[in-house]
């Protein structure tokens, strides 16, 4: 009894945030889409540094991985792919896995590394030093004034990394397929277009925007809800980042579930 | 700010048998009192009065549970976030750190309010900006970073961002907190001329004695969420009722003897303690 009990706990737990999640998104998307049509024009500038923050800070580091990335996918398909003597769709592999799959998640979770965490972290120190108090005092939201801006700036961005991501990977096997494969490079770019579809593309997409509406709502309710004392900034910040994770792979799940149902139909 | 001669017996602020709870925890029993228009009232309470939960609850941070809380003609208790913003333009209020936004400069947090809710120039912001910074002895500071500026500067740059729209009234949690006692008096100095200057309604948290006898015309010393004593700097100084002789003369609670109390307390304060760390955050 006692179990069951904890599970419909934490299952009502798990609820309930999910839907402060969704009201404070709900109410970043009225500031962000509804709110400029009342007067209340959008944050350009904070919106602009923080796209600039969260996207193109992050292309160094992203650029590095996600080559890695498609060079390990490379030779991890061309080891199963060389029994059969069919190598040369090791580019069809890389491509395909990269689009639909590895690109938009790994570029959430380093998004997630470095973003996610820095917004818990960033609302959370406002929180324990009052500064979201005296935006309330000033009559300024604090959803309008510090989490619309990261709304935004991150449903443009996690897509536009998504796509840079996708390049970089497909670059990495590349550098697999011009060595090891005999290919050359523009066969092998020529060759992974091919694989593609614009549906392997668009999917990965719309996967990616979700990802980073679920990333933006996780850190920002993170930093709002953050109790007293530097400890539970700490405290917030970790779970912001664990969290994030994990519903960033649970929305990749149901998506991919469902376009999976879709494609066959 | 409309200084009018009949003015100083009007209620600015009215509150009445205002209950305050932190989930199930009652913090603030029943007050009732009132602020008159021009006057600086002190509240006076030690740890845990529940006096800095009274100051959130008059500037809207908390909701009251029971009771009414009348300004501008309007009961927070019960109106609505639109309306409480409506209020909140016509109201200061400085926070005990400053709470400046490290992100912005000096002069971009005096002009924060300014820029959300005026349709004001650029330039004339800046003027007013100069103007607010130069009333709280920081002339030429715009430019500087919160971080660069010392605990006094920062209380009094949160002052000037407090001032930026031109308030009726005017609250201060914690002025002289952590301050020296130069540093300290400076700001008591900076609120008795504010006062003097624009006639502005203010009211001040603290436990500084020093500092309410020095800025008060009128205190209200609260303990455990009830109100012990009220009345003007003479009648307090001059009060037999032991609860503000205690405070006054600083004489350190007794021991608790009985075991069983003690535990109780400790327990209590445990699980109250948790409750109002969950009550806290939400958007």
């Amino acid at each position: 009894m006692e179990f069951a009990a904890q599970i419909g706990g934490s299952v009502t737990d798990g609820l309930a945030y999910l839907g402060s999640l969704t009201s404070l998104g709900a109410r970043a998307a009225y500031y962000t889409f509804i709110a400029p049509f009342q007067g209340k024009p959008i944050r350009l500038q904070q919106t602009i540094s923080q796209a600039m923050q969260v996207g193109v800070r992050a292309l160094p580091i992203l650029s590095l991985i996600t080559f890695f990335i498609g060079l390990i996918l490379a030779l991890q398909s061309a080891y199963e792919l060389r029994k059969f003597g069919a190598i040369t769709f090791v580019a069809n592999a890389v491509a395909i896995s990269m689009t639909r799959e590895l690109g938009p998640l790994i570029t959430a979770i380093v998004v997630i590394g470095r973003s996610g965490s820095a917004f818990a972290a960033e609302i959370g120190t406002m929180r324990v030093t009052e500064e979201i108090d005296a935006l309330e005092t000033m009559a300024i939201h604090p959803v309008d004034f510090l989490v619309a801006p990261k709304f935004l700036a991150m449903t443009i961005m996690l897509p536009c990394l998504t796509i840079w991501a996708n390049s970089m990977g497909i670059l990495g096997g590349a550098l697999f397929g011009v060595t090891q494969a005999g290919f050359f490079f523009d066969r092998y770019i020529r060759a992974s277009l091919d694989a593609l579809f614009l549906r392997d593309i668009v999917t990965g997409l719309i996967k990616s925007v979700v990802f980073g509406i679920t990333i933006t709502a996780v850190g920002c309710h993170e930093g709002l809800t953050t109790g007293v004392g530097a400890e539970e900034v700490g405290r917030s910040t970790t779970r912001a980042v664990v969290v994030s994770i994990f519903l960033v792979i649970l929305v990749d799940l149901v998506f991919t579930t469902l376009f999976f149902f879709l494609g066959q139909g | 700010m409309e200084p009018r001669d009949d003015s100083k017996l009007e209620a600015m602020i009215s509150v009445r048998d205002l209950r305050v709870n932190y989930g199930e925890r009652e913090i603030l029993h029943g007050l009732t009192f009132e602020v008159m228009r021009g006057e600086t009232l002190v509240i006076l309470g030690g740890s845990g009065s529940g006096k800095s939960t009274l100051l959130r609850t008059l500037v809207g941070l908390e909701r009251p549970s029971s009771g009414e809380i009348w300004l501008k003609g309007k009961n927070l208790a019960v109106i609505s976030d639109a309306e409480m913003n409506a209020i909140r333009k016509r109201i200061g209020m400085s926070f005990q750190g400053g709470a400046l936004f490290g992100s912005m400069t000096v002069g971009e947090n005096v002009a924060l309010p300014l820029r959300e809710h005026t349709r004001l120039e650029e330039p004339t912001i800046e003027i007013i900006v100069r103007l607010k910074l130069d009333q709280v002895g920081l002339a030429g500071f715009e430019n500087y970073m919160p971080s660069q500026l010392s605990g006094g500067m920062k209380k009094r740059a949160a002052v000037a961002r407090a001032m930026a729209m031109d308030p009726e009234i005017l609250f201060f949690d914690e002025p002289s907190a952590g301050l020296d006692p130069i540093i300290a008096a400076g700001v008591d100095e900076l609120i008795l001329e504010l006062k003097k200057a624009f006639h502005m309604t203010i009211v001040v948290v603290t436990h500084e004695l020093a500092s309410a006898f020095l800025i008060a015309d009128r205190m209200v010393l609260i303990e455990k969420g009830n109100i012990v004593a009220s009345g003007s700097r003479e009648e307090m100084r001059s009060s037999a009722h032991p609860r503000v002789r205690q405070f006054l003369d600083r004489i350190a609670e007794p021991e608790v003897l009985q075991e069983a109390d003690y535990l109780q307390m400790l327990t209590e304060d445990h699980r109250a303690a948790g409750r109002s760390m969950t009550q806290r955050g939400g958007v």
